[in-house]
């Protein structure tokens, strides 16, 4: 076994974890955050994404011990649990209807946060591009480009973007 | 699924890092950002009784200028490379080839000397390092070697690193002016290309000065294509010397047939991607 700390979701965390243990398996079966879902044994379909000090990364393709001493965010870590407002990604998800079953929405928001971050005003393609490594096998992709278009242009025009340009304190 | 059990040790220096390997020997594998491991180990087709994490060896990431050369330390990510200034003056070809690996979160973890030392066939800094005159700097148990592209490649996923060395850092020439475009063929998106072509040019006064073509996935090692520089160099950059020279791409390669291709079809694709390559690096 091996010890290992981080900080989740502003929380911190210290716990013995097997070394082959993957960083979703943790945060899942370990921590019970099941907001972030497996869903391929491939490291293709980006369902599992979460940000790692601040970067996108498929969490079923990083072991837990990796993480030792980093910051970690995931899909039930965006909304502002104070006041109880969807992060304006979530919101865009929501008003555009970007999702039909809704499996891949936790890895297309967390890595839609990290494009936004990066490219605040993306073009179409960008954002086709940027979503690449997550993949969506009911929506084609279109609703979920315009959640992405949507969040883009509210965070531009909100008063308080909070989240796509907040960056979490360091642990 | 998950990964057979194994141990775990994550040194903190290259010397910490050597002695774990001359200790657990082959019964350990060397996991840098993990990007192509972490899948084999989940899928078990390998079990290793020790992994040796490179991720906390501070001294093997970053890029370094060196004079006449760049140095790129083993353990810098995708996302940084593609994105390094010293990378985008003096070695155009691989931040435009880094920039297209996988997707963008695998780029937040995969690494530049991890992708280079795992040498899949269909790896995307491979042949862009050949074209540039890499040299591949080996750590091992009595100092450090160089080693030139043409003999790091040594076969499928096979290197000139031993079980007891590790691969610290890439050195580059720099190719400072030198435009670039990596060209490079899929069939679905943040895949391994099919083929791919990575070409560099200098060009003076409308005469092209220097040129250097690297291929992806037409063989077992990655490929320079030396009869289509040396119909570039010293010639006026038209269509039509790029034309003719485009067509000898596939000179000499002995390319894959798989699911996704047979050998003809790359044969014929490498001179098309080869000839787009070149025109998209002359700003065609």
């Amino acid at each position: 076994m091996a010890r290992i700390s981080m900080r989740v979701d502003g929380m911190k965390v210290t716990d013995d974890v097997e070394p082959r243990t993957l960083l979703v398996q943790y945060l899942r079966e370990g921590l019970g955050k099941t907001g972030t879902v497996i869903g391929c044994d491939t490291s293709n379909c980006g369902a599992c994404t979460v940000h790692l000090d601040g970067d996108s990364v498929k969490s079923c393709n990083v072991l837990a011990v990796q993480a030792d001493g980093c910051e970690v965010t995931t899909i039930e870590g965006l909304a502002d649990t104070v006041e109880g407002d969807l992060h304006p990604v979530q919101e865009a998800f929501r008003e555009c209807h970007g999702l039909q079953c809704g499996f891949c929405t936790p890895g297309m928001i967390m890595q839609s946060v990290d494009l936004l971050k990066r490219n605040p005003q993306p073009s179409e393609d960008e954002i086709r591009e940027g979503i690449e490594g997550n993949l969506c096998r009911c929506t084609g992709y279109h609703n979920i480009v315009r959640a992405v278009q949507y969040a883009s242009g509210h965070l531009a025009t909100a008063a308080n973007p909070r989240g796509a340009t907040e960056e979490v304190d360091a642990l | 699924m998950i990964p057979a059990s194994f141990d775990y040790v994550a040194p903190t220096t290259v010397e910490e890092a050597l002695a774990a390997l001359a200790q657990y020997g082959d019964e350990a594998k060397i996991i840098a950002g993990g990007q192509s491991l972490l899948p084999v180990l989940r899928m078990r087709l390998n079990a290793p009784e020790w992994v040796i994490d490179l991720g906390r060896i501070d001294s093997l990431k970053g890029v370094r200028d060196e004079g006449d050369s760049i140095l790129i330390g083993a353990m810098t990510r995708h996302c940084d490379v593609a994105t390094d200034p010293l990378v985008a003056e003096h070695a155009a070809l691989v931040a435009r080839a880094t920039a297209t690996v996988a997707d963008e979160q695998v780029r937040h973890r995969g690494t530049f000397g991890g992708a280079l030392a795992h040498a899949d066939p269909a790896g995307d800094l491979g042949a862009p390092a050949l074209a540039l005159d890499a040299e591949f700097v080996i750590a091992g148990p009595g100092g450090e070697r160089v080693v030139p592209g043409s003999e790091f490649f040594q076969g499928l996923f096979e290197t000139a690193v031993s079980e007891d060395e590790l691969l610290v850092g890439v050195r580059i020439p720099k190719h400072t002016g030198w435009t670039a475009h990596y060209e490079k063929f899929v069939r679905v998106a943040h895949q391994w290309p099919i083929c791919a072509v990575g070409a560099t040019l200098k060009v003076s006064g409308g005469v092209i000065e220097g040129a250097a073509i690297g291929l992806t996935n037409m063989g077992a090692t990655p490929l320079r294509a030396a009869g289509v520089e040396q119909a570039l160099v010293g010639q006026q950059a038209t269509e039509e010397v790029v034309r003719n020279a485009a067509a000898l791409a596939a000179d000499g390669a002995e390319p894959p047939s798989d699911l996704n291709g047979d050998a003809d079809y790359r044969r014929h694709l490498v001179t098309v991607l080869t000839r787009r390559a070149i025109t998209k690096a002359l700003g065609g």
